[in-house]
């Protein structure tokens, strides 16, 4: 089981099991866990799922058009992803999520 | 609800589809687009109509397709224009909105902050502050002009305090912003010519060049847009390039204003239209962030922009060549029952509220959006605060112009708890 670690702009914590199949950002929403606005729900159309990701082992690359999103972003950093593009799946090692200030 | 005077409703459904007019201004005047592009959606999803004042074009109606199309940015261009009007080669604007990456990234990061929820915060008390003073002076139980004196003034004001622009001089910024966006070839030959519109914008970036010398190096700590184009390494000798610069005011302050001014209109018009929904937010204004949502989309302040093919492509079985210009009918998507359920319904909790496309999507989405939201956060909340009653008192008058979906008139009678 993964287990994927949520931290808010504050600090505070929260820690779920994830389902594969789901994305991250899908994840987040399941749980309640605020600090993604998931706009356009899944497309990497809004960039309103930027997150910064922690995980050891490699995660699929960013497409182009995630690519393109997050280089909208002020606060863009070298870990920063759209949570909707990432797909939680078996055997997949646990992840760090950390939210950013701010969605826009 | 609305007026069709002198002005009859074309008969979508008999109507051969060559013959349709998706250019017609008058669908938003008086309202009766809903047919158009649902005959569109249906039988014609990408659309050539060969004439119009403003030359031949496509229309892209469904939902699904308007996204394929955003994401595609190498095939379907912002530049050189986003409404369906080429500029005059002797005044090339540039603004970001119009420009692919990179230049686009780099222009439109410059400016990002001001309008980043951060700074937000910092605006909410100010602009809490200014909607109760607007609210708190209309008149009681007599119709008055929701667009002028809740709609117009509370975006003007809105946009004076993000550029710091001279108070008494703020009814400039609107005025000049209808102007801009007024072309006769946009609004059925109601609007202004060229020679007007250039007039205005020459004293527009007049005004606004005086401010950027007054303003560099006073060493001032403040954040207004001007101060953010100086502070940024890509954008701070932007002055110096009229053309971009004034590209970029227009583009602030037509973005500030149209939307957040119709979508605050077009919120009376939609809860006068479905009075349950009405007493939901009564009931629980913990719906108000999600109504704003659903009035956003409701109203679709911007209904269409434009791309432009750089090559040959065929979509969706279309042939479209290159140089073509492609209309994005968001107005239309935002109402494809394909993607969004009962979508003639305003309905304020609807699941996925946010999933509209009156921001647009991909690179160019709306990058006010959440100054946006928050305006119109704090007129409901702030409204259903101090009004029992916020009925209307006559027929809303719309634009006539295709480039946006607004009102020009609402007679409304409020009445005070």
């Amino acid at each position: 089981m993964t287990v994927i670690t949520f931290i808010q702009h504050d600090g505070s914590e929260r820690m779920v099991d994830g389902d594969a199949g789901l994305s991250l950002m899908e994840t987040a929403l399941k749980h309640d866990i605020p600090g993604i606005d998931a706009d356009c729900g899944g497309g990497a159309i809004c960039g309103t799922c930027h997150c910064f990701v922690e995980v050891s082992g490699d995660l699929p690359a960013a497409d182009p058009q995630e690519t393109a999103m997050l280089g909208l972003r002020p606060d863009r950093a070298d870990n920063s992803r759209l949570a909707c593009q990432i797909m939680v799946v078996e055997g997949m090692a646990d992840v760090t999520v950390r939210l950013p200030e701010f969605q826009m | 609800m609305n007026m069709h005077v002198g002005k009859a409703v074309p008969d979508y459904s008999a109507t051969p589809l060559e013959q349709l007019d998706v250019a017609d201004p008058r669908m938003f005047q008086y309202d009766y687009w809903h047919g158009l592009f649902a005959r569109l959606r249906a039988e014609s999803p990408v659309h050539f109509q060969p004439t119009s004042p403003a030359g031949p074009f496509w229309s892209v109606t469904r939902y699904e397709d308007i996204v394929a199309i955003e994401r595609d940015t190498d095939t379907f261009s912002s530049e050189p224009a986003i409404s369906i009007l080429d500029p005059e080669p002797d005044m090339i604007l540039k603004m970001f909105i119009a420009m692919d990456p990179p230049e686009h990234d780099n222009q439109r990061r410059a400016v990002h902050h001001v309008v980043a929820p951060r700074n937000l915060q910092e605006f909410e008390t100010l602009i809490r502050e200014r909607t109760e003073e607007v609210l708190d002076s209309l008149p009681e139980n007599e119709p008055f002009d929701w667009v002028k004196w809740v709609s117009r003034d509370l975006t003007t004001k809105m946009l004076a305090t993000l550029f710091d622009y001279p108070w008494s001089e703020r009814n400039d910024l609107t005025a000049w912003s209808d102007m801009f966006t007024s072309d006769v070839r946009l609004t059925a030959g109601e609007g202004a010519t060229r020679e007007v519109i250039i007039e205005h914008i020459t004293a527009c970036l007049q005004r606004f060049t005086e401010l950027w010398h007054e303003r560099k190096g006073d060493g001032k700590e403040a954040f207004d847009l001007i101060r953010m184009l100086q502070s940024d390494p890509n954008t701070e000798n932007m002055v110096d390039d009229p053309l971009t610069y004034m590209g970029n005011i227009m583009l602030l302050i037509v973005g500030g204003n149209d939307t957040t001014r119709n979508s605050m209109s077009g919120g009376v018009v939609a809860l006068n239209q479905f009075p349950e929904e009405m007493r939901k937010v009564r009931d629980n204004p913990d719906l108000i962030p999600s109504m704003v949502s659903e009035i956003i989309r409701y109203q679709t302040p911007l209904p269409h922009m434009r791309r432009t093919a750089t090559r040959d492509v065929e979509f969706n079985g279309q042939h479209i060549k290159k140089g073509d210009k492609v209309l994005l009918w968001f107005v239309s998507g935002n109402y494809d029952d394909a993607v969004i359920d009962r979508p003639n319904d305003f309905w304020i909790d609807r699941p996925s509220v946010r999933n509209h496309l009156s921001f647009g999507a991909g690179i160019h989405r709306c990058m006010g959006n959440r100054l946006a939201e928050m305006q119109l956060r704090i007129l409901w909340e702030e409204a259903l605060k101090r009004f029992e009653v916020i009925e209307l008192a006559g027929e809303p008058r719309r634009t006539c112009n295709l480039f946006i979906r607004g009102f020009t008139e609402l007679p409304v009678k409020v009445r005070r708890f």
